[in-house]
């Protein structure tokens, strides 16, 4: 029954996010700030883990190819598939749950604990949509982090196969072109749009509903962590039987 | 004129507020005092709306509270200054930008009007140097000042004050207690502050209500209140034996 509570609870936060929206003049330096927290600060540990994982993904495809009848270009072609469909979308967002979602969750309770959410409402201000509607407004930005993922990712594995000699530049290149499906691109974006929003207001559900202090707050960004990595796995499954088979 | 109609709140079998009836004035300032778990918070936060209550009525110049729309709500709201226990800056704010803050949310103000408006209520609370400072960098002291700086930038009909003395040494207390007295004469507002301080109670109180376990037990002010025949506001208010003497001394300078 509880499940069921949170769930109506969490939907009725959304809903409530869209009423009396704050000033547009605020409000555009709240989603300037939440762009800068939330996507710039990641595209750091965006790329280096796109890059070696990319990399890893290459060299475990290289390895396993064992029989001499296989070419060796499909490394390239491997790698592409895997990083486009499944990698830089879903186990990027898997991280970015910890990074930007235990954020805005401590964030979000911080305030909470501090009163501060409560002084936002005694002045007649909506507080979710101060607080979470930049949030979804800045995440509805990720999929620029996910495409230099996605970049990166083969780009890693490019540097991985030709210096670790598992294959030549050309067989690398030929495979990342072969086959290409455009619309495989467009279905790693549309789940990224969904596990954007699920980043943004997972969270922030987690941190605006929180109740204690200090410790409840490192409670409620480890929950939001998980049922923020449920939901995504979950959608991610849903979506990709929806829009791929 | 805030007035308090047969109040009842519970969280779930806890009854905190047990049919209190009051009315605030305006120019005064009204304190509530009560032991920890009397239901002060708990009255205070229902007054602003925080916490829905089961029974009762609640109106603000004529206008029930409960009658009024989600929106009608926020636009009331935006009249009430409120000074939280702990301050409740906003921590990702100087303590000038959190001055400025209600006058960019609710007024159409120019950059430089709002900034005047800041300059003369941060010299008005004593602040007149601490513009840039984070809330963190501030003393408990600073930061109340900055809060009530942040409530009545905005030139407020109602002020409320949750425990504005908690925390501070007494020089300090007093003269947050003389600040909000001379704000609320200068602005002719109505003042209701939750305290402990006896203190405060001496200085400030043109209204006390005395809260025991969410039952309005006296009522009275700071005259009044020394020569109370009430047992459990003498057992609460004289607890200490400075205060017992303090009340001695003042019954027999009055014979």
């Amino acid at each position: 029954m509880n499940y069921l509570h949170n769930i109506g609870k969490y939907f009725l936060m959304i809903k409530e996010m869209f009423r009396k929206p704050t000033k547009w003049s605020v409000m555009k330096h709240l989603i300037l700030k939440d762009i800068d927290d939330l996507i710039i600060s990641s595209l750091g540990i965006v790329a280096f883990i796109a890059f070696f994982v990319g990399g890893v993904v290459t060299i475990q495809t290289a390895l396993n190819i064992t029989n001499p009848l296989i070419p060796k270009y499909l490394v390239g072609f491997a790698t592409r598939q895997s990083i486009i469909l499944e990698f830089a979308p879903t186990f990027i967002s898997i991280i970015m749950a910890g990074k930007v979602g235990s954020f805005i969750t401590s964030s979000i309770g911080t305030m909470r604990v501090t009163e501060q959410i409560d002084a936002l409402e005694v002045m007649g201000i909506n507080s979710l949509n101060y607080l979470v509607f930049p949030k979804v407004i800045a995440l509805m930005l990720y999929p620029f982090a996910i495409s230099i993922a996605i970049f990166l990712g083969i780009i890693g594995g490019m540097a991985a196969c030709v210096y670790g000699g598992f294959t030549t530049l050309e067989d690398y290149i030929t495979g990342v072109q072969l086959d290409f499906i455009p619309f495989h691109l467009s279905y790693a974006f549309i789940k990224t749009f969904v596990f954007a929003f699920l980043l943004a207001t997972i969270p922030s559900f987690h941190g605006y509903y929180m109740k204690g202090g200090a410790l409840e707050v490192g409670k409620a960004s480890t929950t939001s962590f998980v049922w923020t990595s449920v939901m995504i796995i979950l959608l991610n499954y849903i979506l990709t039987q929806m829009l791929l088979s | 004129m805030i007035i308090v109609k047969d109040l009842y709140k519970s969280f779930g079998e806890a009854h905190i507020l047990k049919g209190i009836s009051t009315t605030f004035e305006k120019g005064k300032t009204n304190l509530i005092i009560g032991a920890s778990g009397s239901g002060k918070t708990v009255f205070i936060k229902c007054l602003l709306g925080l916490f829905p209550y089961e029974k009762g009525c609640i109106s603000y110049d004529g206008k029930i509270f409960s009658d009024l729309t989600e929106n009608q709500k926020r636009d009331l709201r935006a009249k009430i200054g409120m000074l939280f226990q702990g301050g409740a800056l906003f921590d990702s704010m100087t303590i000038a930008e959190n001055v400025m803050f209600p006058l960019r949310m609710f007024t159409k103000q120019s950059k430089s009007e709002m900034e005047d408006r800041v300059n003369f209520v941060l010299k008005r609370v004593n602040l007149a140097d601490a513009h840039n400072k984070m809330p963190s960098e501030a003393s408990g002291g600073m930061q109340k000042r900055a809060a009530i700086a942040r409530a009545i930038v905005n030139n407020p009909k109602y002020l409320f004050c949750d425990e504005p003395n908690s925390g501070l040494d007494p020089k300090t207390a007093i003269v947050i207690d003389n600040l909000i007295q001379e704000i609320t004469d200068e602005y002719q507002i109505i003042t209701v502050i939750n305290s402990h301080d006896m203190n405060s109670v001496m200085e400030i109180g043109e209204k006390i209500i005395f809260l025991i376990d969410g039952v309005k037990v006296w009522q009275g002010s700071k005259e009044t209140i020394f020569k109370t025949d009430n047992e459990a506001v003498t057992n609460f208010v004289y607890s200490s034996d400075l205060m017992k003497k303090v009340r001695q001394m003042y019954i027999e300078e009055r014979q």
